[in-house]
C-alpha cells in the first residue's frame, strides 16, 4: 500500500515555534496581516470556503472598541473528527492563530466553542491556555481566550447559532445580513473561523503566502486535513494536497470495491463510481470540510440516505417551516417509497421538495439537505425504490 | 428541606459562573454534572437566581440534547448511531449493552445507575463503532470489549 496517489503533507500537526510567529506579527501592521492572508488565497476549512483574509479585513475595518474572535470547534458534521485531533495535538497553534486574528482585527477577547462530545479535552486545554496567557503577557498583548462548551446540538456549528448559544440562548440561527464581521457575538464585530483555518494562518504568517500557495490549484490553494472513514483499510486523519480527483483519492484509500464516496458529510455530496474521475475534491468541484466516507458494493445507499435524513430531522432547529417540515417529509417520503406505498414518481416530487428547501430555508442546514438527497437519489435510484 | 439544598447548589453555581444571561448554559451544564438531569424545581431556582423567566430557562434547556430534563442514571451511555458506526456493527453493541444492563434504549436502570441513549456522530468515525459514557469516549467497540467496559462500571 505504499504507492500513494495523493500527496501527503505535514503542516498542521508539525510543532511550530509560536513565539517566533508572534514576534513576526508584532512587527507587522494589522492590515499587512490581512493582506498576506488575502495573497495566500486561504479559504475557510469549515466547509463554506469564505476567503479568510477578506473576512478578517471586513472585521478590521469596523470601528468598534469591542470585537471578538471565535474558534469554531463544534465539529458536528458526520464524518469529521480532524478538529478534535488538531486541538489535541497542537492546541498552542490554534491559540496562536486566534492571537494573530486578534492582532489583525483588534480584538481583546476570544472564545473556543467546543462541542460537548469533546469535553474530555478541557483539562488539557485549560492547562495549555495558562501557558498561552503567560506568553500573551510577555508580549504585552492584551488578549484572552475562554472555552465555551456545547451541549449536543449540531446546529450550533452554524456561526450565528453559535453566537446565540454563547449568549445563553437556544441555538437558533439569525437572519443574514448583518454578517458576523459587522454584528456577531453580542452584536459586536466578530471573526469566526474553523480550528484548521486558524492553524493555517499561523503557517502563512511563519512561511509566507507564497509557500502556502505552492500546493493545490487555482481555486483550492494549499492542503487540507481530511477525515477518512467507512469502507477503507486506511481510516484516519490525513493532510493532503488539494485538487485531487475522487478517483485518485479512491485509488489511495479505497478497499478495491468502492462504489460511492460521500464528500462533505451529511450536508455534502454523494459521488458514484462513474463520476470518480471527473470530480475534483475542492472548491471547483465538491467542496468539503474534510469528511470523506467510502462505501463499497455491499452497502445499501438507502440506509445511507435514511441515516442522514434521520440526522437532519433530529438536528433541524425547527425555526423555519421549509426545513422543519421538509426534513420530516423527506424522511417519511423515502420510507413510503421503500415500502411500496408510493411509486417512483413520488421520489421526483421529493427531489423537488429538497430543491425548494435549498431556496426557502433560513440557514445552511436546511439549504444543504438537498445536496445529499439529490445526489444519492439521482445516482442510486434503484436502491432507494427496491 | 430538599429544595433548600437544591437552592444552595444553584446559588453556588451562579456565584461561580455569574448571573448574566450568558451564564445560563454553563450553570445548567454543571447542574447536569451534579444531578444527571434538570428537575423542574432546579430550573425554577436558576430562573430566580438569574432573574429571568422560568420559561426561558426551560426553553433553552430543552433545545440542547445534553441538557437532559428527564431523570437519568449516574452513568449515561450514548452510543453513536450515525452511518460509519451503523456500518461497523453498532446494533450488535447496542443489543449487547441492553442484554447486560437489562434495559432498552431510552431507559434508565431502576437503581438509577445507567441510562442508555443514542447520539449523532460523536467524532470517532475512523474508530467506529463508538460511544460515550458521560464524558469518556470508547472506540472500536466489539461485544467483548463493551462487556469488559460495562463490567468495570458495574463495579464502581
Ligand atoms: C448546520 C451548520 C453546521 C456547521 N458546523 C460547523 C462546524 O462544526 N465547524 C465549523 O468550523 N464550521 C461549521 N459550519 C460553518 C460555520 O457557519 C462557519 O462558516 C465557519 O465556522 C467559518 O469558518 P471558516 O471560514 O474558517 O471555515 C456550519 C455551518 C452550518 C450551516
Ligand atoms: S434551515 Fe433548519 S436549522 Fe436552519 S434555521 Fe431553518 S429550521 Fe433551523
Ligand atoms: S459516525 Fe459514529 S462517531 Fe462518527
Amino acid at each position: 500500500m505504499s504507492d500513494t496517489h495523493v500527496k501527503r503533507v505535514d503542516h498542521i500537526f508539525k510543532k511550530a515555534n509560536c513565539r517566533e510567529v508572534l514576534e513576526k506579527i508584532m512587527d507587522m501592521k494589522p492590515d499587512d496581516i490581512c493582506q498576506e492572508l488575502l495573497e495566500s488565497d486561504l479559504k475557510g476549512r469549515g466547509g463554506a470556503g469564505f476567503p479568510t483574509g477578506l473576512k478578517w479585513r471586513f472585521a478590521a475595518n469596523e470601528e468598534d472598541p469591542v470585537k471578538y474572535i471565535i474558534c469554531n470547534a463544534d465539529e458536528g458534521e458526520p464524518g469529521t473528527f480532524k478538529d478534535r485531533e488538531i486541538l489535541d495535538q497542537v492546541p498552542e497553534k490554534v491559540f496562536c492563530g486566534m492571537a494573530v486574528a486578534s492582532r489583525a482585527i483588534g480584538a481583546k477577547m476570544g472564545y473556543i466553542y467546543l462541542r460537548g462530545e469533546y469535553k474530555f479535552l478541557i483539562p488539557m486545554l485549560n492547562e495549555e491556555l495558562l501557558k498561552f496567557h503567560k506568553t500573551m503577557d510577555e508580549f504585552n498583548l492584551n488578549f484572552r481566550i475562554q472555552i465555551r462548551l456545547g451541549s449536543g446540538a449540531y446546529i450550533c456549528g452554524e456561526e450565528s447559532a453559535l453566537f446565540e448559544s454563547i449568549e445563553g440562548k437556544r441555538g437558533e440561527p439569525r437572519n443574514k445580513p448583518p454578517y458576523p464581521t459587522k454584528s456577531g457575538l453580542f452584536g459586536k464585530p466578530t471573526v469566526i473561523n474553523n480550528v484548521e483555518t486558524l492553524v493555517y494562518t499561523v503557517m502563512i504568517m511563519r512561511y509566507g503566502a507564497a509557500h502556502f500557495k505552492e500546493l493545490g490549484t487555482k481555486d483550492s490553494r494549499g492542503s487540507k486535513v481530511f477525515s477518512v472513514s467507512g469502507d477503507t483499510p486506511k481510516a484516519g486523519i490525513f493532510e493532503l494536497e488539494l485538487g485531487m480527483s475522487v478517483d485518485e483519492f479512491v485509488q489511495d484509500f479505497g478497499d478495491g470495491d468502492t462504489k460511492a464516496v460521500q464528500v462533505g458529510g451529511a450536508s455534502g455530496f454523494c459521488v458514484p463510481r462513474k463520476k470518480f474521475e471527473e470530480t475534483i475534491i475542492g472548491f471547483e468541484g465538491v467542496p468539503t470540510g474534510g469528511s470523506m466516507k467510502l462505501f463499497n458494493s455491499t452497502r445499501s445507499m438507502y440506509n445511507l440516505l435514511h441515516n442522514y435524513l434521520d440526522f437532519f430531522t433530529e438536528e433541524s432547529c425547527g425555526q423555519c417551516t421549509p426545513c422543519r417540515v421538509g426534513c420530516q417529509q423527506l424522511l417519511k417520503g423515502v420510507e413510503a417509497v421503500k415500502r411500496g406505498d408510493k411509486n417512483s414518481k413520488y421520489l421526483e416530487e421529493l427531489v423537488k421538495l429538497a430543491k425548494t428547501m435549498k431556496r426557502a430555508s433560513k440557514c445552511g442546514l436546511g439549504q444543504s439537505v438537498g445536496n445529499a438527497f439529490g445526489s444519492i437519489v439521482e445516482n442510486f435510484k434503484e436502491e432507494i425504490i427496491y | 428541606m430538599d429544595t433548600i439544598i437544591e437552592n444552595e447548589l444553584v446559588r453556588e453555581l451562579a456565584n461561580q459562573h455569574g448571573r448574566t444571561r450568558e451564564s445560563l448554559i454553563p450553570i445548567l451544564q454543571d447542574l447536569v454534572v451534579h444531578k444527571r438531569f434538570l428537575s423542574k424545581q432546579d430550573m425554577v431556582d436558576v430562573a430566580r437566581e438569574l432573574n429571568i423567566s422560568a420559561a426561558d430557562v426551560y426553553g433553552t434547556a430543552t433545545f440542547y440534547t445534553f441538557l437532559d430534563t428527564e431523570l437519568r442514571g449516574k452513568y449515561v451511555i450514548r452510543i453513536c448511531k450515525t452511518i460509519s458506526c451503523a456500518m461497523k456493527g453498532k446494533n450488535e453493541i447496542l443489543s449487547t449493552i441492553e442484554e447486560i444492563l437489562k434495559l432498552n434504549l431510552g431507559e434508565t436502570t431502576p437503581d438509577r445507575k445507567f441510562s442508555l441513549l443514542e447520539a449523532n456522530c460523536i467524532g470517532w468515525c475512523h474508530k467506529a463503532p463508538a460511544m460515550l459514557i458521560n464524558d469518556t469516549p470508547y472506540t472500536e467497540l466489539t461485544p467483548e470489549k463493551v462487556t469488559e467496559i460495562l463490567r468495570e462500571y458495574i463495579k464502581k
